[in-house]
């Protein structure tokens, strides 16, 4: 019902890094942080303290757990936030155009003035990005830090989403898909990343780079000495070690 | 719809003002900007808190924990005024009083114990970052009675690493994450040195090192390690000592580095008939000897251009003297350590331990590099290059809480040594004031004497049986049993037996407990019921029989409810601290560092800091150090002390800003502006090293000299690396029969198994006191990286994210049992019992079990609504684990600790595991609530502070 834009100047989007994500949870809080005192209606809870406790969160991390045949079970850290698809299922569905994807930098918003709390949107988008807050009413999402990444009142380094800056794991890369010399593009190039569900259509801006192989060690021929003896005995090694340190 | 943008505003005011102080959401002291915003009032609040790109630590980064420092501050269970309990102990029935009122009851007893007899009052701190003064009011105080949690937490790592190589990771020393290409990470727990550890994964993988995670539990870390090695728990020391054994065995060891800087060609006193049998021989200087190369003659081990020998001998009188070296390649390269031998005990296939041993001498020697940068060391000698040999080790808590813990922590600095790779490019790296060896800490200190300061420091370093703390009847001299028989290295004391020991009346009755942020009666406490029990148990004549107890916390912990009289302090944004080089400071590799916190914002409530009521009470008492020559109060809080107070001459709390300009670092007069230069630089202050003093500290005269110019050495000490740890084979040497200082019949077996000199491996003691046959799974606990101790389900956002603790079962025992996730489960050991909700974990050990730490709460406490899942479904493991060891029918109390250091044996439990139908409402046990002295916190929030 909510047109998108043919086409953005830019595509500003996340690179995020499922090597390293450690599953720690410091890019959900530090985006609460951001994001209660900043755009739009603050990011309530419910029950805060009680039995239930529900907030609302723009960003989660997920834990999976895989098994692979021969080695032993891994755990896969999956932080998720809103992939601000090209072709946005929750702009196209969205009832009065408060949903909207941003001509110039691609980044997918709502407008909470024209936002009449329905949530198609959240029911639409496929990856379960938009929460609807219960104290305001109004479709929350990730804003992909539209008041940071521009924000003269900061320093220039810090004009970056939140989560990209505060990751210790340096899982989290902002940057313009469009161009294909940004570090996000190099690294998705680089790294073989990922779109999340491409078989949807959804065509996000986001990647997620795999995680490398892991436990390959024992594919080392174990029958073969990988550390010969320089010895069988003492004496044999106090021969060895005296003419080691004759070398030295 | 058509296509329709609004106008936004990108450019928003982010805050009035930034305010640049140190973190307290865990013990990692990063740096924060906090920004504040004015609110409707035009008072200005907090609004927002980031990483600080500035700061040593983090580097602006920040984890989950800070970043909800906003919940934390204004979290409901803040306490808000002095309490005096008015219902019995554990009801959470208490009245506020005021400060002069709670000041006054304070000083009561504390005076009264002073006057007569110091050591009736046990004064013990928790996660404590000030204990350079807690410690130093302490001994002005004059009790021998003083430790912080370091007991409880991880003392078999601290002490390990000081007897060996004079430091020891995290606070001590750091991986070289800018040159290191291969990585060992033993036993750390998710929420360990949080953010240096993720930003230095992040590094490795960045240049494509390789990371093997050694762990039980395959979670945090470990779950982007490139290689899991899923090890049974407490078999650690053993798996390192095979990996040592490979090693030896294929002559892929640092020779030079060996004869150069460790004890390996010191010779061992081989006389059997000697009252040193086993000592190391000295000349009558007191230097080691060692056997020169050139000259084949026992030299001093420090002489310029001695060439020490590892493979020659010492022969007099028929006796002869081996170096070190010579016995410990004797012991790691018998068939005992071969990968065959250990690997069914350690659950980790020999080929795999091979292939491990195989790539760190691949990575140490064939990757091994040069820095072109000259140093000259200790002997004189100069060196033209650093040589870099790329294999680093991190370890934590989960190798040291064992009762062979000490043993273990020794044998993986013994590896990291034996591949020469601590000091070095690409290793493991010291941070000031480390390298420290043992000799250059002090020794511990417990002459009492009433109405004055102890004879010197509680916590120490002993060098043997001579410095252990006895009373004349040999009884021990502290309430803990810390340096004695027991564990005569117990470096950091041992808070998980105070309360037992003070209950028990053993060594002695106590007549004041005084504590602050530890949560004894809850998650902090083995054995918590029976902790419990004894807060609250009652003599004959209806007194209670630990008679007093003082309890300082910001927060509605579980132990607020056991305490007579609560001393409310503030949350960490409204307070003055100093993270100092005279305790646990924030150093790098590179530099000195060290950093304060400062209020941000001024409490709302009636709170003030713990430490300036310590100030104050230190007047109150007339204690030296804490009053002027007039009587009247030396500090008027604890930015006064942090600012004016100097441990030595020139030497302060804060090492930055000092002297008449400001501009002197480590040395300088006291500088009253100090505080508000600290404000202005961001909160810390940082002091580089120069280039040519960034390795080999222990051994590099430019490091040694630039130690003493900063003050962190009052002399150059340049020392040898301990293989072999002198001090234990003194009390091995007691244990055999020597020497006037003598240890109880009781315990001279296991002092001479588990003190030895060389790093030994035995099971844990658990293995021993239970039935291995029917306890046969081993039970964990970790934190998340989300949360610290008990503080985080108080936050409203972290609750969030880890509100709920499963015990975790790996796929067999899953299977075995039939469970379903949604199922509960009996958990038992030879202590106790719990019924609990469980769920399947894949990356497991095949015989651990374990859940998150401290997410289960006492219904009543913290705020939370008695139906929180923290307090319905969450659970603690502490109801399994017992303070003391079972009975031996001997009726003495053995503790369950370490018999080195002391260190409680958490991880040593043993569990069986049976499925309960028809799952109870509460997980068990489960106790009756406790009032809450502050309340419930509001249902909903919606924070925000600007408009």
């Amino acid at each position: 019902m909510t047109q998108l834009p043919a086409q953005t100047t830019r595509k500003l989007g996340l690179v995020i890094d499922l090597d390293t994500c450690v599953g720690c949870h410091a890019c959900v809080i530090s985006c609460k942080g951001w994001n209660t005192e900043n755009y739009g209606a603050p990011l309530s809870d419910q029950d805060a303290y009680g039995e239930d406790p529900s907030g609302t969160f723009l960003n989660r991390v997920h834990s999976f757990e895989v098994k692979p045949e021969a080695t032993p079970a891994q755990t896969i850290h999956f932080p998720k936030s809103c992939l601000h698809c090209d072709d946005a299922p929750c702009v196209t569905v969205c009832p009065t155009g408060a949903s909207y994807k941003r001509v110039e930098d691609g980044i997918v918003l709502v407008n909470e003035k024209d936002c009449i709390g329905c949530g198609l949107c959240a029911w639409a988008c496929p990856y379960g990005a938009r929460e609807l807050d219960k104290a305001a009413g109004v479709m929350k999402k990730c804003t992909l830090c539209v008041d940071r990444i521009y924000n003269e009142n900061l320093p220039e380094e810090d004009r970056e989403p939140a989560c990209v800056r505060t990751c210790p794991a340096n899982a989290r890369h902002f940057g313009d898909f469009a161009d294909p010399e940004s570090n996000v593009s190099k690294l998705t190039r680089a790294r073989g990343g990922m779109d999340l569900m491409p078989e949807l259509g959804t065509k996000p801006v986001n990647k997620y780079l795999p995680p490398r192989p892991k436990d390959t060690m024992d594919e080392i021929d174990i029958l073969a000495p990988l550390l010969a003896p320089v010895a069988t005995e003492t004496k044999g090694f106090l021969g060895w070690l005296d003419k080691a340190l004759e070398k030295l | 719809m058509t296509h329709h943008q609004p106008q936004i505003d990108t450019s928003p005011k982010v805050s009035d003002e930034i305010r640049k102080t140190t973190c307290y959401m865990c013990a990692c002291r990063c740096g924060i900007n906090v920004h504040m915003k004015k609110d409707d009032e035009g008072e200005m609040r907090v609004a927002y808190i980031e990483g600080n790109r500035d700061h040593p630590v983090n580097k602006g980064v920040l984890c989950a924990k800070g970043s909800a420092g906003i919940m934390q501050i204004n979290a409901p269970s803040r306490l808000k005024a002095p309490l005096k309990r008015v219902g019995p102990r554990g009801s959470g029935e208490f009245e506020e009083i005021s400060w002069d009122e709670a000041l006054e009851i304070a000083t009561g007893h504390l005076s009264r114990i002073r006057e007569t007899n110091p050591e009736k009052l046990a004064f013990f701190t928790g996660r404590d970052q000030s204990q350079s003064f807690t410690g130093f009011w302490a001994q002005a105080y004059g009790t021998p009675n003083f430790a912080a949690h370091g007991g409880f937490c991880s003392v078999n790592m601290a002490a390990a690493g000081i007897y060996t190589m004079g430091g020891a990771f995290w606070e001590f020393g750091q991986p070289d994450w800018d040159r290191s290409k291969l990585f060992m990470l033993f036993g750390v727990a998710e929420d360990h040195d949080s953010n240096p550890i993720k930003t230095g994964l992040a590094k490795l993988k960045e240049r494509g090192a390789k990371i093997i995670g050694v762990n039980p539990i395959r979670t945090g870390y470990n779950a982007i390690a490139d290689e899991w090695v899923g090890i049974t728990p407490g078999t650690d020391g053993l798996f390192i000592l095979s990996l040592a054994h490979e090693l030896l065995k294929a002559g892929k060891i640092d020779l030079e580095y060996l004869t150069r800087f460790t004890n390996a060609p010191v010779l061992v006193n081989g006389d059997e008939t000697s009252d040193e049998f086993g000592l190391l021989l000295r000349d009558k200087d007191d230097k080691l000897l060692v056997i020169d190369r050139a000259t084949g003659k026992p030299t001093a081990f420090d002489k310029k251009g001695v060439k020490p020998d590892l493979a020659a001998t010492h022969t007099v009188k028929d006796v002869t003297h081996r170096p070190v070296f010579q016995h410990l390649a004797e012991r790691y390269m018998s068939d005992e350590y071969a990968p065959e031998a250990v690997e069914e005990r350690c659950g980790v296939p020999a080929g795999r331990i091979r292939a491990i041993a195989a790539e760190l001498a691949r990575v140490a020697f064939d990757e091994a590099f040069e820095i072109e940068q000259e140093w000259t060391d200790f002997r004189g000698e100069k060196h033209k290059t650093m040589t870099g040999r790329p294999v680093s080790f991190h370890s934590m808590r989960g190798i040291s809480a064992h009762s062979n813990g000490f043993q273990t922590c020794r044998a993986l600095h013994v590896l990291q040594i034996l591949l020469g790779t601590v000091e070095v490019p690409g290793g493991f790296r010291f941070k000031p004031p480390y390298p420290k060896p043992a000799e250059a800490h002090p020794k511990p200190h417990c002459k009492v004497t009433p109405g004055a300061p102890l004879n010197g420091p509680h916590l120490g370093y002993v060098q043997g049986p001579d410095d252990l703390m006895l009373k004349e009847d040999g009884s021990p001299a502290r309430i803990d049993k810390a340096y004695t028989w027991e564990n005569p290295m117990s470096a950091h004391g041992l808070m998980h037996m105070v309360i037992s020991n003070a209950h028990a009346g053993d060594p002695y009755k106590i007549d004041t407990l005084f504590m602050y942020m530890a949560n004894m009666s809850w998650n902090s406490s083995m054995n918590t019921k029976g902790v419990m029990e004894m807060l609250t148990d009652k003599d004959e004549n209806g007194d209670y029989v630990i008679p007093n107890i003082i309890y300082s916390d910001a927060y509605s912990s579980e132990m607020v409810a056991y305490a007579d009289l609560i001393l409310p302090d503030t949350t960490y944004l409204e307070r003055h601290d100093c993270i100092s080089l005279l305790d646990r400071p924030i150093c790098e590799a590179d530099a000195a560092a060290d950093a304060i916190r400062w209020p941000v914002i001024e409490p709302d409530r009636d709170v003030r800091g713990f430490q300036s009521v310590l100030c104050d009470l230190g007047a109150r008492l007339h204690m030296a150090g804490f009053v002027n020559e007039d009587g009247s109060a030396k500090y008027k809080d604890y930015a006064d002390y942090i600012v004016n107070h100097e441990r030595k001459p020139g030497i302060g709390p804060l090492s930055g800003f000092r002297g008449e300009n400001g501009d002197e670092f480590g040395r300088g007069e006291v500088n009253p502006d100090q505080m508000d230069r600290y404000i202005e630089n961001g909160g810390f202050a940082v002091h580089h090293i120069p280039e040519e003093a960034a390795f080999y500290k222990p051994w590099n005269m430019a490091y040694q000299d630039w130690a003493v110019k900063t003050g962190i050495y009052d002399a150059p000490q340049p020392y040898l690396f301990n293989l072999y740890v002198e001090p234990l084979r003194k009390f091995q040497l007691a244990a055999e029969g020597h020497g006037h200082r003598q240890p109880p019949e009781h315990l001279r077996e296991r002092i001479k198994e588990t003190l030895d000199p060389l790093p030994v491996w035995y099971a844990p003691f658990e293995d021993d006191n239970v039935d291995t046959e029917e306890f046969t799974v081993h039970a964990l606990t970790q934190r998340p990286m989300a949360m610290y101790h008990s503080w985080g389900t108080q936050n409203a956002w972290l609750r969030q994210l880890h509100g709920r603790n499963p015990m975790y079962l790996p796929t067999k025992i899953f299977a075995k049992h039939g469970f379903e996730d949604g199922d509960w489960a009996k958990i038992s050991s030879a202590h106790g019992e719990i019924t609990v909700p469980v769920a399947h974990h894949g990356g497991l050990n095949d015989n651990t079990i374990w859940t998150w730490n401290a997410i289960g709460k006492r219904k009543g406490t913290w705020a939370l609504d008695e139906k929180a899942p923290e307090a319905t479904k969450g659970f603690l493991l502490n109801h399994l684990i017992h303070e003391l060891q079972p009975p031996k029918g001997d009726g003495l109390r053995w503790a369950n600790s370490d018999p080195v250091t002391g260190q409680a044996a958490w991880f040593d439990l043993r569990v069986k595991i049976e499925k309960v139908d028809g799952p109870p409402e509460n997980s068990q046990p489960d106790f009756d609530p406790i009032k809450s002295p502050v309340g419930k916190g509001p249902e909903n929030l919606a924070w925000k502070v600007g408009k």
